[in-house]
């Protein structure tokens, strides 16, 4: 395998007179966990299209596992794993059977087949129930038997396209764990789309961000969050005044200072000692029962970096 | 190639109207062929083996079958998303195309025989005289070619029109009407000819002049070229880049 499990130089793509992927260039290491962020049509869909040699690019071009997505479409399809925008499951078949199929698809022989089947549903803990029609299965059980379908023949790569979209907050952190146990178990490379920060924050190695398809930001989520937002201390109490703001504001190190409900979120322009900040603020007739240091959340660092390109 | 056509025909024969709701619809679909595998050799005895009457059965059968089977089978896994993750795995455009027309082909020829020989056990039980009826071999002959020759018509037909439709009902609407108003049409036209006393003479003289062996070359041959062409377009419109856009 290549150093980079995915290249991606100048890749562009235009349906009519619309852009959806704009000059995207990337390369996404092999065997990390990387998040795609983008709002909804931002290109994230067309992206992983044309990761998987789908739809042809306008311009540039993309290489994945080694092999050029135009010319080598089918040899990227046979080494990679992808949960699409939907399922894909048949709903008619039996959980089980829908692995059968891809099984089949992927050429597994049916020792091989049966035994990853098995494990897979195992490890997910739907086992039981692999006899049922798939139609009858909950969203985020039907998402999970899509994600065993995505890794069934050991792909290097899997392609995730907003795998925990829809789902309630417990099926959503239940695919999530899922994931991220098959990734570090089977040291596959995953893309993965979302809009969702928590979980990219949770998941990703790296994440790239992109707005109507143009890369606006590419690192870890830590560097991110340094790079958008600083510094921060957060001070849960009561009694923020407007002479307290008003005299933190005048503060040299701190750049902004907002208040939501009794939280007080004080951003910094470097690593300060917060005891001059809460001296002043007691001082001004605040009650302070905590101080927390921290970053901007992740979903801090996106809203910012959208409303720049705006 | 041939694994993956096999594969692909695995899921599909797994598939045939098992979709919820479309299970009744198939049960009524069948209600016309059965009739007609049933009363017609009750009424005609003899006839039934004896007359090109069978090739009613050999038309309207897989017509109907493979006429409900097809779009759902292509229009149907567009509109129920399945499709996209199909097309991101390694199979070829050709051999989901031809396990999807294979499967549906069998099945609506399959059934057609299974009929045509409960239409000959009937007429055996209704009409038995000591010794076995069996059909005229040149109307068995006509049967089976005429049969395989509509379910491939029907199938090609279907994919094309499933590739433009947002529904498989609206295939299969569609479908049927584009199939079945030429013969409708060709019916009025005999009906309107047999109507005046020189329309029925004439009518009478063509069909006299010419033997039954060879309209049914005619009609094989005209068949067979349509379903070469309609094949042909399908495999060209069948395309990943096309239907994931679809």
């Amino acid at each position: 395998m290549t150093e980079a499990a995915i290249r991606i130089e100048n890749l562009t793509r235009d349906f009519e007179t619309v852009r959806a992927v704009d000059g995207l260039s990337l390369e996404v290491p092999a065997g990390i966990i990387f998040g795609f962020l983008g709002p909804n049509g931002a290109g994230k869909t067309t992206t992983i299209r044309l990761l998987l040699g789908l739809l042809e690019p306008t311009d540039g071009r993309a290489e994945v596992l080694g092999f050029d997505t135009r010319t080598h479409a089918t040899e990227v399809r046979t080494r990679t794993g992808a949960l699409l925008e939907h399922t894909g499951i048949y709903e008619h078949l039996s959980a089980e059977d829908n692995l059968e199929f891809y099984g089949r698809v992927w050429g597994m022989p049916a020792t091989e087949r049966q035994a990853r089947i098995k494990e897979l549903l195992t490890h997910m803990g739907v086992w039981d129930r692999r006899k049922q029609p798939a139609g009858k299965w909950s969203h985020g059980m039907k998402q999970k038997l899509a994600l065993a379908r995505a890794m069934l023949h050991r792909p290097p790569l899997v392609l995730l396209d907003e795998p925990t979209a829809g789902l309630d907050v417990m099926a959503a952190v239940a695919v999530r764990d899922d994931l991220a146990s098959l990734a570090a178990s089977e040291g596959v490379t995953v893309f993965l789309t979302t809009h969702n920060m928590v979980e990219a924050e949770r998941l990703c190695a790296q994440v790239a961000v992109i707005r109507e398809g143009s890369l606006v930001a590419l690192g870890d989520p830590d560097d991110l969050r340094a790079r958008a937002g600083g510094p921060r201390v957060e001070i849960v109490g009561r009694g923020f005044n407007d002479d307290a703001l008003a005299l933190l504001r005048a503060r040299p190190e701190v750049t902004a200072a907002e208040v939501y409900g009794d939280h007080l979120a004080i951003d910094l322009h470097e690593e300060t000692d917060t005891a001059p900040l809460v001296s002043l603020l007691v001082g001004a007739g605040v009650a302070v029962e905590e101080v927390r240091r921290g970053k901007a959340s992740l979903e801090e660092v996106f809203v910012t970096l959208m409303e720049e390109e705006r | 190639m041939k694994n993956d056509i096999l594969t692909v025909m695995w899921k599909e024969r797994k598939g045939l109207f098992r979709v919820r709701g479309r299970r009744a619809q198939a049960l009524l679909a069948m209600f016309s062929p059965v009739l007609l595998a049933v009363l017609f050799p009750l009424q005609e005895g003899v006839g039934w083996v004896q007359s090109p009457l069978s090739l009613l059965l050999a038309f309207i059968a897989p017509l109907i079958l493979v006429g409900l089977s097809i779009p759902d089978s292509f229009a149907g896994e567009r509109e129920r998303h399945t499709l996209p993750t199909l097309l991101a795995t390694r199979l070829s455009d050709r051999a989901i195309l031809f396990g999807k027309m294979i499967t549906s082909v069998a099945f609506g020829w399959g059934v057609t025989l299974v009929l045509l020989a409960i239409g000959l056990v009937t007429v055996n039980v209704a009409h038995w005289d000591g010794h076995i009826l069996l059909y005229k071999p040149s109307i068995l002959l006509a049967d089976l070619t005429f049969s395989f020759l509509v379910a491939m018509l029907t199938a090609g037909a279907g994919v094309l029109f499933s590739l433009r439709a947002a529904t498989a009902q609206e295939a299969q609407q569609t479908l049927m009407a584009v199939l079945l108003i030429p013969p409708m049409i060709l019916q009025f036209v005999v009906f309107a000819i047999m109507g005046s006393d020189s329309g029925k003479a004439r009518f009478q003289e063509v069909l006299g002049a010419i033997s039954f062996e060879q309209v049914i070359l005619v009609i094989v041959a005209v068949l067979l070229v349509l379903d070469v062409v309609l094949l042909m377009a399908a495999m060209a419109r069948f395309k990943r880049a096309r239907l994931i856009l679809g």
